[in-house]
């Protein structure tokens, strides 16, 4: 049998290097799928600008951030980009209102298919990244201030006595409480309010909500914004815990459309629970277990192989595995969306 | 007296040779752009100061003048770098390169541009070990060692800080490969353990999947054999934040005042090496670099010496022409002849034209041995107090 602090132990690293940042990478796929899933509902189409878009507002945080600070403005041991956020938020939501009002509603009102739509939106995907690109380049940019850590592995080993240590960074914290509250705020938003209703009466059947008189501009105007604010969300805390670089978020395209499509396009829940499966894959599956493993068994037992599934430099290739089983086997995602 | 033999031996000379003053193209093919773009910021100026040293002093092929023409070779995108070379080469009509400076894009260019069109390459930074046996028509040479006699210079700190456990990660390139074999085949060798040796991706956001692959194998020591504004960075990052690492290896690609400036504090204790030497020339070629505006850093030196060594063959050929000057190269790099160091580029290009030998020693120590490559010396170095600081030569 083991003992108590060698189970200790292995749980701490499998936390230290599986849990935490899994979930801290599960909950900004999440806020970005959601994003997506919610195009997907009302809007009808698969939205390959959203990745671009997300650094679109981003960028725009941290063009604010890098003006607090030039004020002198900080907030105390919180990052200073969360008070530009709304900055940010507020230039998305133009951008896409802008968008929509001079690509998207031409081809809605007449009628297109959904694949010309598609097409639209990777001309729409094209142009942001370039004016992205252009303001503020290709380099990576990191705007993180404030406290660093809530909790560092040194410390952890000093208090615990623990020979594993276990770091969570503020990021990640951050990360976690906001998703909570926005998912809350998002959930009470559409089943409670006459708004969020006429939404998913849209979503459901347009035809229909029409007749009831449900007024189909407002409902397209306020999935924007919704849609806008959470990929702004999403992208600054992506790069807040990370980086900010404009290829990388062009890159999360992939995880995001994998979060929404394996819980269920168009659906909400879906896509919370789809981000968290795709980023604890990708965890999962490129850990090496070694280290843990050797913990839990007896000495003798020790593993001399690491025990790894999928080495790390595969970590993407695990989204799109996924997203290949889902399409085949159970091509409505988990909560049984609308099929692709 | 000596100065009227040595004015005599030059009038004579003026008479006898053909020369005429031209002006001279060399192209500086470094990776301006990209992910060694902070360690360029040096040796780029480096190399021009040669260039504009020798061109100011008139005593090149009858007075002729050498401008620099630079090219990006980005590092890492070996299509970027094959257009640019073959820009400077067909379209600037430069007589050589200096450079590349990445071993891929090096690579590329020299099989791809400069051997079918005979041009000389002299790269400063280029380490792979693959590039010592690479077929190169006698056109390839570099005034940086190759990262098999790195391996060594790993092994034996390693052996001496006693380290017994190392993981490893590289950049997943020629350089970063090459380096990792060879240290894993020194290291292991004199009996050190390689717990774990991986590759990692330049460019992505988030190396966090890494280091947990690296932490889950173990070892006293990470050895990161990557790039200073790029991967490495991260790897180095996101293990401090984790608490998997507290001491890391840094081999040339990764020592540069960037690093503990991004880091912190944190990196304190950390060691490694890259080529660099305490000869004299390199106190002088410091000093030069400080009074031209720029930092005698990695790959500075030698990068200073590759345009050099082509210049001064240049001189010995009695030509521009990559064609003859590649058989001089080793001639003025090498013993016998007057020992030059950076500074007196004009005092070398004299003792040529009077028919002299000179053994360029430059600012790197300058030794050529086996295809055309650096012997070797490298400066051990620790960060502490947040600087990287020389402890010492080998």
């Amino acid at each position: 049998m083991p003992e108590m602090t060698d189970i200790l132990n292995a749980l701490v690293l499998f936390t230290n290097f599986v849990l935490i940042p899994g979930i801290a990478y599960g909950s900004q796929l999440a806020l970005g799928a959601l994003g997506v899933t919610l195009i997907y509902g009302i809007l009808r189409f698969s939205n390959f600008a959203h990745g671009d878009v997300m650094a679109f507002g981003t960028m725009v945080t941290i063009l604010a951030t890098w003006w607090l600070q030039s004020m002198g403005v900080s907030f105390g041991p919180l990052p200073t980009a969360l008070l530009a956020l709304p900055l940010g938020i507020a230039a998305t939501v133009l951008l896409c209102l802008v968008t929509d009002k001079l690509v998207y509603r031409y081809y809605r009102a007449k009628k297109s298919v959904p694949v010309t739509l598609v097409m639209a939106s990777l001309g729409v995907m094209f142009v942001v990244n370039g004016i992205v690109r252009f303001i503020i380049g290709t380099d990576d940019q990191r705007f993180f201030d404030g406290e660093r850590f809530i909790m560092k592995a040194r410390e952890f080993k000093n208090l615990t006595g623990l020979n594993e240590g276990l770091a969570i960074k503020s990021s990640q914290g951050i990360t976690v409480v906001i998703a909570i509250i926005l998912v809350g705020l998002l959930f009470w938003f559409l089943q409670k309010t006459r708004a969020g209703k006429s939404m998913r009466a849209y979503s459901d059947n347009e035809d229909l909500s029409l007749l009831s008189g449900i007024d189909p501009d407002k409902v397209v105007r306020i999935t924007w914004i919704i849609a806008a604010a959470l990929t702004t969300i999403a992208g600054v805390l992506y790069g807040l815990d990370k980086s900010f670089k404009p290829f990388t978020y062009f890159q999360l395209l992939l995880p995001i459309f994998a979060a929404a499509i394996v819980g269920g396009i168009g659906q909400p829940i879906g896509a919370i629970v789809g981000g968290y499966v795709i980023a604890f894959s990708e965890v999962l599956i490129t850990y090496p277990y070694k280290k843990v493993v050797t913990y839990l068994v007896p000495e003798s037992w020790a593993p001399e192989s690491l025990l790894q599934l999928l080495g790390t430099e595969y970590k993407f290739a695990v989204s799109f595995m996924i997203l290949v089983i889902v399409l085949l086997v159970r091509p409505t995602g988990i909560f049984r969306g609308k099929v692709l | 007296m000596k100065k009227l033999i040595l004015a005599s031996a030059l009038m004579a000379t003026a008479g006898t040779q053909t020369v005429h003053a031209e002006d001279i193209k060399l192209g500086v093919f470094l990776g301006f752009t990209g992910a060694i773009e902070s360690i360029v910021a040096d040796m780029g100026p480096a190399a021009e100061l040669a260039i504009k040293e020798v061109s100011d002093s008139g005593a090149l092929l009858g007075g002729s003048t050498v401008t620099a023409v630079r090219g990006d070779t980005t590092c890492t995108d070996s299509a970027a770098a094959t257009a640019a070379a073959e820009r400077l080469i067909t379209s600037d009509k430069v007589s050589a390169l200096v450079g590349g400076d990445c071993s891929g894009v090096t690579t590329a260019a020299l099989q791809n541009v400069a051997m079918p069109n005979g041009i000389v390459m002299v790269s400063p930074s280029a380490t792979s070990p693959a590039l010592s046996t690479v077929e190169d028509n006698g056109l390839f040479f570099r005034t940086a060692p190759s990262d098999a006699r790195q391996g060594e210079i790993v092994a034996d700190i390693l052996n001496e800080k006693g380290v017994k456990t190392i993981a490893m990660t590289y950049t997943n390139n020629d350089y970063g490969k090459g380096l990792a074999e060879s240290i894993e085949k020194n290291f292991t060798a004199s009996g050190g353990k390689v717990s774990i040796n991986a590759a990692h991706e330049d460019g992505k956001g988030d190396y966090s999947a890494e280091v947990g692959a690296l932490a889950a194998a173990g070892g006293e020591v990470l050895v990161v054999a990557g790039y200073v504004d790029q991967g490495g960075k991260g790897i180095i990052q996101a293990s401090l934040d984790t608490g998997a690492f507290d001491t890391f290896y840094l081999p040339d690609g990764m020592v540069g005042d960037a690093l503990p400036e991004a880091i912190g504090p944190d990196l304190n204790g950390s060691y490694g090496a890259n080529p660099g030497t305490d000869s004299p020339g390199a106190a002088k070629f410091a000093e030069m670099a400080e009074a031209a505006g720029f930092k005698s850093g990695p790959f500075s030196a030698e990068s200073y010496d590759a345009a050099a060594l082509i210049m001064l063959a240049m001189q010995a050929a009695g030509s521009s022409d990559s064609g003859k000057l590649k058989d001089k190269v080793m001639d003025v790099a090498n013993a016998p002849g007057e020992k030059i160091f950076p500074g007196e580029l004009k005092k070398a290009l004299e003792i040529i034209a009077g028919g002299g030998d000179v053994d360029y020693v430059g600012a790197s120590a300058v030794e050529l041995v086996g295809a055309g490559e650096s012997a070797g010396n490298y400066r051990q170095i620790a960060i502490e107090g947040g600087k990287v600081t020389t402890v010492g030569y080998r």
